[in-house]
């Protein structure tokens, strides 16, 4: 009897671009074995839109809203590094009033972050509850966001020079009075959560990266940080007014899904610290540069002075132009390392713009965090490296 | 039969058609009202997700959007059924009714009542646990005719799930029936009568509590909700379904709860049996509603709190935690019904 050879596949499974795990536009193709997975295959590019490529079609300050349009769930610290390293280039000073208040809303970005990313991972594992609370929350910041530069997402608040306008009269009250309430939220969202059995078996050693695998794969922020590495740009590089601020980096020890869940938590609460720090200590006085040739001059002053009437009109067509020359410049971004490599040639455009987007760096490691573990533990994984499309893709 | 209402008007009708009559409208006094109930559960159970998700839930249909379920349904049956072109057709449209139908004539055994009962089987607890057992079927195949990946994987983690935990409630039910000593569900009742006391939720605490979880795997709600987990499955086995045929599943889904949650209030809560004997007044199958919508809170209030576990975890939990332990209380309960001489 003649043996007969029979060849056996792999079970692969499509996981998205339409799929209520993928965080996005991700699609990911999983080679599983039984239900155990063996590669993962991750396909981006499905959200690019070229944002580097425009951006050296604009000037400098109409590139400032495409930031926005990256890591599209904490808007403001994107431009932060834009408006870091333009101002490097153009060697402008920001007034202390507006470094703290850069400061402010950057910490304001990381708890929209990180509150959206304990939300969705505890949902990628089944809990369907605290995503909810969390939106809630994320509700007031915006309104936050939207009272101050009168857009609840796509800011265009942090620019080159300052900020664009000087806080409204009452918001830090709200503020401060919010950091009151809110340490009660995310007590409900760790108790639901943090010793709950089932969570600790879906996480615990689930996607496993050790010090040296996060930094041979290029981590930053929490993923590399819950790797037990105390890497965090705000101390290790402080920008803005970040060393005059008092606060502690948590660091994890095991590097799994677990690690990094709890150390988000950890970081919203020692962003509140800040929050309520660079408030506290908030000196009165400019919020942008007065160097009229970044800043536009006063409204009340247009009304009188053809030379400002003339310096705004020229200042929104023509724009500033940069001296010559390269830089780069990073910002602590909820994800990680948000950095920009700004060319000038000059010119009112930037030449080249690059944009190093943490999470694009976190998506290439789903591969090696995911063999060998079950198909569930998959959006776990997914879930934990908080990975936005928005950045990946550009 | 002897009812003077229906004899006066199916007199004309030979014997045994009149008997057939009769089955026919005792079902429908079921089954309608518990269609109905469905519907408003589903209201429920979303009502309570929704407030512990500091939400407002279906608020629109209706007052207090009671009628939400019923425009859900009415939509569903107006939508067209879309098969998949590698669909096995035939099994695609049996594996719905399958489950839906296996999901009602369960019903037929449910006492609400001292002799309120459609069939008084002797075999009451065999007959239900039959019935459940053949509930995988529907999923089974519902996975393997529409011929997608996800509803495969959905339909083979269901299988071995719902098997797994079969087992355990299989024992819960032999170490009661053990106890009461019948198979008929009205004798499990009638030997709880006598109060809140008797009932043998104190006496059979831990079988309780894995009657209650078993159930909940049984019924495929969370944490065990493997199979249309969408996180990973987006919505496992249903994947495929659209319009009715995704309403029969609906459907399905939640009488299985509520008859799990029956079948809790009946095997330890006394089932149609009033807690103290000064509020007897109020009717049996009244009684058996309140524990059941009891029930279904908790089933709805665990839904909301708890996230998924991963399919290895729960064979895991089903066959190295509640299978000794059911396996040690069918032999414990049976010594000691030996023991007391109730057996």
């Amino acid at each position: 009897m003649a043996t007969r050879e029979v060849e056996i596949n792999n079970y692969s499974l499509n996981f998205g671009p339409q799929h209520p795990a993928a965080h996005g536009v991700l699609r990911m193709i999983l080679e599983l074995d039984g239900e155990v997975i063996e590669r993962v295959d991750s396909h981006i590019g499905l959200l690019h839109r070229g944002t580097e490529k425009l951006i050296e079609y604009k000037t400098y300050l109409q590139a400032v809203p495409y930031f926005d349009r990256l890591d599209y769930v904490a808007p403001i610290n994107q431009e932060h590094a834009f408006a870091l390293a333009v101002e490097r280039l153009l060697g402008c000073e920001v007034p202390p009033r507006g470094q703290y208040i850069r400061v402010l809303f950057s910490e304001i970005g990381r708890i929209l972050g990180h509150l959206l990313n304990l939300g969705t991972h505890a949902m990628d594992v089944g809990a369907m509850t605290p995503i909810l609370w969390a939106f809630e929350e994320r509700e007031v910041l915006m309104c936050f966001y939207e009272r101050v530069s009168g857009a609840r997402m796509h800011a265009a608040y942090i620019r080159p020079g300052g900020v664009h306008l000087d806080l409204p009269a009452g918001l830090t009250d709200d503020i401060l009075t919010w950091c009151e309430r809110f340490p009660q939220v995310l007590d409900d969202i760790a108790t639901l959560l943090i010793d709950n059995r089932i969570f600790k078996q879906r996480n615990v050693d689930i996607g496993v990266a050790t010090a040296e695998e996060a930094l041979a794969w290029g981590f930053s922020g929490p993923m590399l940080r819950a790797s037990g590495v105390a890497w965090d740009l705000r101390k290790a590089q402080p920008y803005d007014v970040y060393d005059k601020m008092d606060f502690d980096i948590p660091i994890g020890k095991n590097g799994d899904c677990y690690d990094r869940f709890l150390l988000r938590l950890e970081e919203v609460r020692q962003s509140l610290r800040i929050i309520r720090q660079s408030i506290e200590e908030m000196p009165d006085g400019e919020v942008t540069t007065l160097d009229p040739r970044i800043s536009p001059p006063r409204r009340a002053e247009m009304k009188r002075s053809m030379e400002a009437l003339i310096n705004h009109f020229k200042l929104y067509t023509e724009g500033y132009h940069v001296p010559e020359g390269e830089v780069y410049a990073a910002v602590e971004a909820p994800k990680g390392e948000f950095g920009v490599y700004l060319v000038s040639d000059g010119s009112n455009k930037p030449y080249r713009c690059k944009i190093r987007a943490p999470s694009f760096a976190h998506l290439q490691a789903m591969d090696f965090l995911s063999r060998g573990h079950m198909l569930a533990d998959a959006p776990a994984i997914l879930g934990s490296l908080d990975v936005v499309f928005g950045e990946v893709d550009r | 039969m002897d009812n003077a209402v229906f004899q006066w008007l199916f007199a004309w009708l030979p014997e045994l058609l009149q008997s057939l009559v009769w089955i026919v409208i005792l079902i429908m006094a079921i089954l309608l009202p518990l269609l109905l109930a469905v519907a408003f559960l589903v209201y429920f159970d979303r009502k309570i997700w929704a407030a512990m998700q500091l939400r407002r839930g279906p608020n629109v249909v209706g007052p207090f959007g009671l009628l939400q379920s019923f425009a859900d349904g009415l939509k569903l049956l107006f939508k067209e059924t879309l098969v998949p072109a590698g669909a096995n057709k035939g099994i695609f449209f049996i594996a719905p009714v399958v489950t839906f139908s296996l999901a009602l004539i369960a019903w037929a055994v449910i006492p609400w009542g001292e002799g309120i009962v459609l069939a008084n089987l002797n075999v009451g607890i065999l007959y239900i646990f039959a019935i459940s057992s053949l509930g995988v079927y529907g999923i089974l195949m519902a996975g393997w005719a529409s011929n997608s990946r996800y509803a495969f994987l959905g339909a083979l983690r269901s299988a071995a799930q719902m098997v797994s935990y079969e087992v355990s409630i299989g024992f819960v039910l032999v170490a009661v029936l053990v106890w009461v000593g019948s198979l008929n569900l009205s004798e499990v009742v009638l030997a709880q009568s006598g109060g809140v006391g008797s009932w043998f939720v104190f006496s059979h605490f831990p079988l309780f509590m894995i009657f209650l979880i078993s159930a909940m795997a049984e019924t495929n709600r969370p944490p065990f909700d493997l199979p249309e987990a969408e996180a990973e499955l987006v919505a496992g086995y249903q994947v495929e379904y659209s319009s009715m045929a995704f309403g029969l599943f609906w459907l399905g889904e939640y009488t299985n709860i509520l008859l799990m949650c029956a079948m809790t209030s009946i095997l330890f809560f006394g089932g149609w049996q009033a807690p103290f004997a000064f509020l007897d007044f109020i009717p049996g199958p009244l009684w058996l509603m309140i524990k059941m919508a009891f029930f279904f809170f908790i089933f709805a209030w665990v839904k909301a709190t708890v996230p998924r576990y991963r399919y290895d975890q729960l064979m895991r939990l089903g066959w190295k935690v509640f299978l000794p332990i059911s396996l040690f209380a069918v032999v414990a309960y049976g010594g000691a019904a030996l023991a007391l001489g109730r057996v």
